[in-house]
């Protein structure tokens, strides 16, 4: 296994291995209830709870956990703690409870928490774990806010709440709508990637698929 | 009776469509869809899970989650895994064939949302053994059209010159957000 420092294994996750916009993890929360700011820090606040939590539990008894059954307790701690999140957003916060509804018990089938434990917390210390956590949760509430925030700003013209624009401004109701996650998700993937093309400018050949025959310039002039 | 059965299939596979509509199984619906086959039997796959998920959905409804609710999400996600579990390995031992077909996705599609969300949608909504059998195969019908669409689609987009910077996920999302526009259509269907 590489060894990491400290601070890599904080930072990683915040933009570099960022679970959303680059491994594609966790897909399901980020397009399902990035509908408006409030719902998007809701939902990444409380995965980051239940992350940070079974990540501390799972590096503590590591060894305690027999190879053969690791994954099913994994998802046994995960479910405890979403339960424990479910259960606190009902009593404190119950408008926001019934926003996410379904969402937040499917917080135990993001494939990036399960993803972080096996590969991660199960493996390191303690104090790793926690800063591995702390790292991916951050990039995974990044993400979610940069979602929201476009869907929200474009599909209502308010940010939390706030109006931003005047009486004019047509809201593009789609993208508050299914339809407007993926979009949303698709123009950042593409800015993304326009991006990071633009940071690295090499000479890059269109790869014809497997088996595709494509007649040159010089074949067509003789 | 009939007619109430058919609505709710025909709401969860069109109307409510559990990809486009509810975002559950984004993970096959972008990774398994590069092949029409592939998404084809990836779809078949689901159905089946879908189904014994009902089942169990069902049952623990009705004789365990009455007394202890707090239970209801590890309970569900315990139960479904190990009886998809046990399921696979009788097909492996009953039906090589089968197992060859639909085996390989068993396991993938069981920590999947849209299994433990078709369980906690059916507790959500109260509905009875035949109400959750029909909105399960519905759910599963309709993944099964959003998978084999979007997988036609990129099949025909692979052989078309898109710019460099298209040629990733991003693409194939927006794609998706299209297909979720046309079933947006279906929406009138019931009102």
């Amino acid at each position: 296994m590489r060894q990491t420092t400290a601070q890599y294994d904080l930072v990683r996750g915040i933009w570099k291995e960022n679970p959303v916009l680059v491994h594609l993890l966790g897909l399901c929360p980020a397009l399902a209830v990035t509908n408006t700011v409030e719902n998007a820090i809701a939902m990444g606040l409380a995965t980051f709870f239940v992350l940070t939590g079974s990540s501390i539990l799972i590096s503590l008894f590591k060894d305690l956990i027999p190879r053969e059954v690791r994954i099913p307790t994994f998802i046994l701690i995960i479910a405890s703690f979403v339960t424990i999140v479910d259960m606190v957003l009902a009593a404190v916060v119950p408008e926001i409870h019934k926003a996410l509804g379904a969402f937040i018990a499917l917080i135990v089938v993001n494939c990036m928490i399960l993803g972080r434990q096996e590969a991660f917390a199960s493996k390191r210390p303690v104090g790793r774990a926690i800063l591995d956590a702390f790292g991916t949760g951050t990039g995974f509430m990044i993400a979610m806010v940069l979602m929201g925030a476009f869907r929200e700003i474009l599909g209502m013209g308010t940010f939390l709440g706030v109006p931003l624009f005047g009486d004019s401004f047509e809201p593009w109701v789609i993208m508050i709508l299914p339809p407007g996650g993926f979009f949303a998700l698709g123009f950042i993937l593409l800015w993304l990637s326009w991006w990071r093309k633009r940071k690295a400018p090499v000479a890059e050949v269109r790869q014809w698929p497997h088996g595709v025959r494509v007649s040159t310039a010089r074949e067509e002039a003789a | 009776m009939m007619g109430e059965l058919l609505l709710i299939f025909v709401g969860s596979m069109l109307v409510t469509n559990f990809v486009l509509a509810l975002f559950l199984g984004l993970c096959p619906f972008l990774g398994v869809t590069a092949k029409v086959a592939t998404a084809a039997r990836m779809g078949m796959a689901t159905i089946f899970v879908m189904t014994i998920t009902s089942l169990v959905a069902s049952f623990l409804n009705a004789y365990v989650l009455i007394h202890a609710p707090y239970l209801r999400t590890i309970a569900f996600i315990v139960v479904i895994a190990s009886l998809v579990q046990i399921v696979e390995m009788t097909i492996r031992k009953f039906s090589p064939a089968l197992f060859r077909e639909l085996g390989i996705f068993l396991p993938l599609i069981t920590t999947n949302c849209s299994i433990l969300g078709l369980a906690i949608f059916q507790t959500n909504r109260d509905y009875n053994f035949l109400q959750g059998l029909s909105f399960a195969l519905g759910a599963g019908v309709g993944l099964t059209l959003a998978f084999v669409l979007l997988a036609s689609i990129r099949q025909k987009v692979d052989l078309s010159d898109v710019p460099a910077v298209a040629r990733n996920m991003g693409l194939v999302l927006i794609l998706a957000g299209t297909l979720s526009l046309a079933f947006m259509g279906f929406a009138g269907l019931f009102s």
